[in-house]
């Protein structure tokens, strides 16, 4: 079936090039669903996009109250994007809480439709409201838009054979359908969707669609809306598309590492926020011969993972920070064992348990320097939900090369974000070379480096003529045995170094966007990507003499990283740390590299990175970055 | 493209390989004091090595941190000295990722008990197949002389010049807690019983534990002397023989009753009525956790195979739902690369 969009005359359209949606509302309110059926129904219509889920790190927050608030935001736009938009030209407020801790990202002008049934007495002073703000006039920079969603849904279910909970919880498609039909959108994709995810419920369904063809209704015939909006396709390269979110495409990524390599994959992993999805994934992709393991802590996820890279499987583990502290000892233990894997760590803010459902880059140092000894290892960092599938090939190809641990850092806004993916050709993807020891029938010597890799032979348990004995001691170089002859050490902890240093030969060079030299390169890594780049952009355009590089390979740097740098009058590195890649930049390089950092578990603004482009070129004072205040995406 | 298959992996032999105690000797001098009872544990593992039939090549030893752990450097097959407590996280990963090798963990009282007793608790109870063999000499050794989690109550030690303050674990409780399927204990001195316990556990399919009473003569000597030396070992230790009844003593004069829930000697029992048959095949632990709890002097000690029972194995599982999902069509990559909804950008 499909629905047309027949417009009054009166509504005016209006075209945007882009526009960022906020849905807000109780955990219970379906905010997430309503944000992804829109987010779906953008990328189908050719909108390039970005989103941003946000949700409380308490499962089940009370109703109505403020640490319960869920928040998805989207931005789609006509042309190429990076991020989900700075503040929502568009909030939709489920309830009271809602409202106030997303209120103050709303730019000033932008529209604001709250349900106003739900801005009773008991879910005002539960998000202590002392009035209604609905009445007293706090909202009159915004165009506010009260619709009595509640009643108006009820309305449209009547005589529907459910009981009025259920009903209740249709409320979203009534909203979805609303925004639906503001900006001119078919509700195809979400009928389709919900008629395959509901068909076991038909009640539900019919619950649903009715809810939401009300909605998209209600935004057709009534007079509240003067003007609906279009937001043109973009131009985007042709090719077969999909969603992806950076977990998944994590996931995918080293699914193909292992196709790729021929190798079977073993994951082993403790449930940690907010990696969690990627284990999720692949335990369910069995059919490839990927064996995954919940191991009993973050200790033994880290072990088997050995186990199974010693048992010549491409071994791979994931993580959050707190659990890549646990696993610190055990994967010092494949630095010295020189086995290949692959560990990912999907940052998250603060130290300890600090703000799990947060983004944060504050790993980096760690996965540098944050194990006993001299010992070094791989580190890799996705830029975007997409590349996640990319840097995860990367990871596993340069593990199984070198025979080192990689470390593969994403991070919460990166894995937990989503945006259109065009799907690569099987055949396009990189080649993953490994090989075991020969089987042989003299001595066998474990730490016979390859000249060029300088990768010890991987000899794994059923060669025959290979039995050896391997272990966390210091060994001696060629013969493996325990050795504690002193320039013995010396000569294996540099072999260890130059092995991952050495890597810079097999890894791109760092690739600038904008001009070759000029006044101001702004470096990035990770997560940044996406506001470094549409800053950078920006200020192009405003002719300022400006380029952004962003690093994806962190140890060992791009060969070219200093030239690159010393190109430029200035620069600056935005990192959502105190300054880790500044320190590592500048003790490497001493290059007076200036740090811009942000450390409240929310990813950069645009327009934060572009304040500071301009204080460093001297076009405004100091510039200090302003917290809104309680927003969910703020940590409310 | 298809999916990987599981690469080289040494099938067991058909063909049975003939070998000897030498075989299993590498080259590595052996570094444990003079005197030390993991001579005896060492000997007995490469007598009965050979017995397996398994090619050295499909045997893998692994180890944590301790003077224990220094084993797998003296048995020429695959070894890997882990870290400490983490030996049986490895094992789990290699045999997960491997099921058709034969692993062997060795462990001690603080590596198995103190820094990894949670990955004991849980490789028991997930009945990974390996065979677990914990050192027991109630001390540490290699840090030289602290006490251990199975320390006597109130000993004297370096790090309790006053007497510990601390209660001990007993491994074999633990094991059985824990849903070990095989629970042996054994001793370094009587080296025939060693031999044979460590080849019924490496016979075994699921999780094989075998405590071995083995003396640190240098930190903690004579530990088990009062029930093990030569001349007293048969009035105060009982041999656990699955359907025979307890009975103990230079000639076998001596058996084990049950009163209630509570085990009783009777001295020069002269007929076996009554006398407690010792089950190793029961599901319930009830009696294996009676007989743990006879200890020296007022009891024998009991030493042998407490527990002896068949259960899923946790690698076989996890290797046939594998197999089962593949033989429902190997999995494509382009196709999961394409999984969910797509469109097309002309």
């Amino acid at each position: 079936m499909t629905t047309e969009t027949q417009l009054k005359p009166e509504h005016i359209i209006e075209e945007l090039d882009r526009v960022t949606i906020r849905f807000a509302g109780d955990s219970g309110d379906g905010m997430q669903l309503t944000g992804t059926q829109f987010t779906k129904t953008a990328a189908v219509f050719g909108n390039d996009l970005a989103t941003l889920p946000d949700f409380p790190a308490e499962i089940r927050a009370p109703t109505g109250s403020l640490p319960g608030v869920s928040g998805f935001q989207l931005s789609f736009s006509s042309s190429d994007i990076h991020t989900p938009g700075d503040r929502p030209d568009v909030l939709v407020a489920m309830n009271p809480a809602a409202l106030k801790t997303n209120v103050a990202d709303l730019r000033p002008g932008g529209l604001l439709i709250v349900d106003e049934d739900e801005f009773n007495a008991t879910n005002l002073k539960k998000a202590a409201y002392p009035v209604n703000p609905l009445e007293d006039g706090s909202l009159s920079q915004y165009q506010l838009i009260p619709i009595a969603i509640t009643r108006f849904n009820e309305l449209a279910l009547e005589g529907l054979p459910l009981n009025a909970k259920d009903k209740f919880r249709s409320r979203n498609f009534y909203a979805l359908g609303l925004i639906l039909w503001l900006y001119g959108r078919s509700m195809d994709t979400t009928i389709k969707w919900a008629s395959e995810q509901f068909k076991r419920r038909p009640d539900i369904l019919d619950a649903n669609l009715r809810a939401l063809r009300a909605g998209y209704n209600f935004g057709e015939t009534t007079e509240m809306f003067r003007v609906q909006y279009n937001v043109a396709p973009a131009t985007v390269e042709p090719g077969t598309y999909r969603h992806i979110s950076g977990n998944e495409a994590t996931a995918l990524g080293f699914v193909a590492a292992s196709v790729l390599s021929g190798l079977p994959l073993f994951y082993g992993s403790y449930p940690i926020t907010p990696a969690s999805d990627v284990l999720h994934e692949l335990s369910k992709l069995k059919s490839f011969g990927i064996k995954t393991f919940q191991a009993e802590d973050e200790i033994a996820a880290m072990g088997a993972t050995i186990g199974a890279a010693y048992g010549g499987h491409l071994g791979l583990t994931g993580t959050s920070g707190p659990g890549l502290a646990l696993k610190s000892e055990a994967l010092n233990l494949a630095v010295m064992t020189e086995l290949p894997l692959v560990v990912i760590d999907v940052q998250r803010a603060g130290p300890s348990t600090g703000m799990p459902t947060k983004t944060e880059q504050s790993d980096l140092l760690q996965a540098m320097f944050g194990r006993n000894g001299d010992s070094f290892v791989g580190i890799v960092a996705p830029c975007t939900p997409s590349d996640c599938f990319l840097m995860a090939i990367e990871a596993a190809r340069l593990a199984l090369k070198y025979m080192v641990p990689v470390i593969f850092l994403s991070d919460g806004y990166v894995g937990n974000g989503s945006e259109p993916w065009r799907i690569p050709d099987v055949s396009s993807l990189p080649k993953i070379e490994w090989q075991y020891a020969t089987e042989q029938d003299g001595e066998f010597n474990p730490y016979e480096r390859d000249p060029t890799t300088l990768a010890r032979p991987w000899a794994v348990p059923g060669q025959k003529g290979l039995t050896h004995r391997i272990g966390g001691l210091e060994k001696s170089g060629q013969t493996g045995d325990i050795s504690y002859d002193p320039r013995n050490h010396h000569e294996m902890t540099l072999a260890r170094k130059g092995r991952v240093d050495g890597m810079v030969q097999d890894i791109p060079d760092l690739e600038v966007t904008g001009p070759e030299t000029g006044d101001l390169l702004v470096l990035g890594w990770g997560g940044t990507y996406g506001a470094i780049t549409s800053a950078v952009e920006g200020a192009r355009k405003r002719g300022l003499s400006v380029a952004s590089a962003h690093l994806r390979y962190l140890n060992p740097f791009p060969g070219n990283l200093e030239t690159v740098m010393k190109r430029y009058k200035h620069v600056l590195i935005p990192e959502l740390n105190t300054g880790q890649l500044s320190l590592l930049v500048r003790g490497k390089f001493m290059v007076d590299a200036i740090p811009f950092n942000k450390i409240s578990g929310q990813p950069f603004k645009i327009s934060e990175i572009e304040g500071k482009i301009d204080e460093v070129l001297g076009l405004r004072g100091p510039y200090t970055i302003e917290f809104g205040q309680s927003s969910v995406l703020s940590g409310g | 493209m298809t999916a990987p298959t599981v690469p080289n992996s040494g099938v067991i032999s058909a063909d049975l390989p003939v070998l000897t105690r030498k075989d299993f000797v590498s080259d590595q001098e052996v570094r444990w004091c003079p005197g030390c009872g993991d001579y005896s544990i060492l000997a007995q593992m490469q007598k009965m090595l050979p017995e397996l039939h398994v090619p050295r090549e499909n045997l893998v030893f692994i180890s944590g941190i301790g003077c224990s752990s220094r084993f797998p450097y003296y048995v020429e097959t695959y070894g890997f000295h882990s870290i400490h407590g983490r030996a049986l996280t490895l094992a789990t990963g290699l045999k997960t990722a491997r099921p058709e090798l034969k692993v062997f963990v060795i462990t001690g009282d603080g590596d198995g008990l103190s820094i990894g007793g949670n990955h004991l608790l849980h490789a028991m109870r997930r009945n990974v197949d390996l065979t677990v063999v914990l050192f027991n000499n109630r001390i540490y050794g290699l840090t030289k002389g602290q006490y251990s989690p199975t320390s006597e109550f109130g000993k004297v030690t370096k790090s309790s010049p006053y007497g510990t303050t601390e209660r001990p674990l007993n491994p074999i409780r633990i094991a059985l807690a824990a849903g070990a399927t095989f629970v042996a204990r054994s001793i370094d001195r009587d080296t025939k019983h060693l031999e044979e316990v460590l080849y019924q556990a490496a016979q075994h399919k699921g999780i094989s534990f075998v405590e071995v009473y083995q003396n640190c003569n240098i930190f903690n000597d004579g530990a088990f002397a009062a029930f093990a030396e030569k001349e007293v070992r048969q009035d105060r230790m009982v041999y656990l023989e699955h359907g025979k009844p307890l009975r103990y003593g230079k000639d076998s004069q001596n058996g084990i009753r049950l009163n209630g829930f509570t085990p009783e000697v009777v001295h020069d029992a002269a007929s076996d009525d009554g006398l407690l048959v010792h089950n190793a095949h029961n599901q319930d632990i009830t009696l294996a956790n009676i007989l743990v709890g006879m200890d020296y002097p007022d009891f024998p000690v009991p030493i042998g195979v407490f527990r002896d029972i068949d259960a899923p194995v946790f690698d076989d599982l996890v290797q046939q739902q594998v197999e089962e999902a593949i033989a429902k069509g190997r999995g494509d990559l382009a196709a999961i690369l394409h999984s969910g909804e797509t469109w097309v950008v002309e």
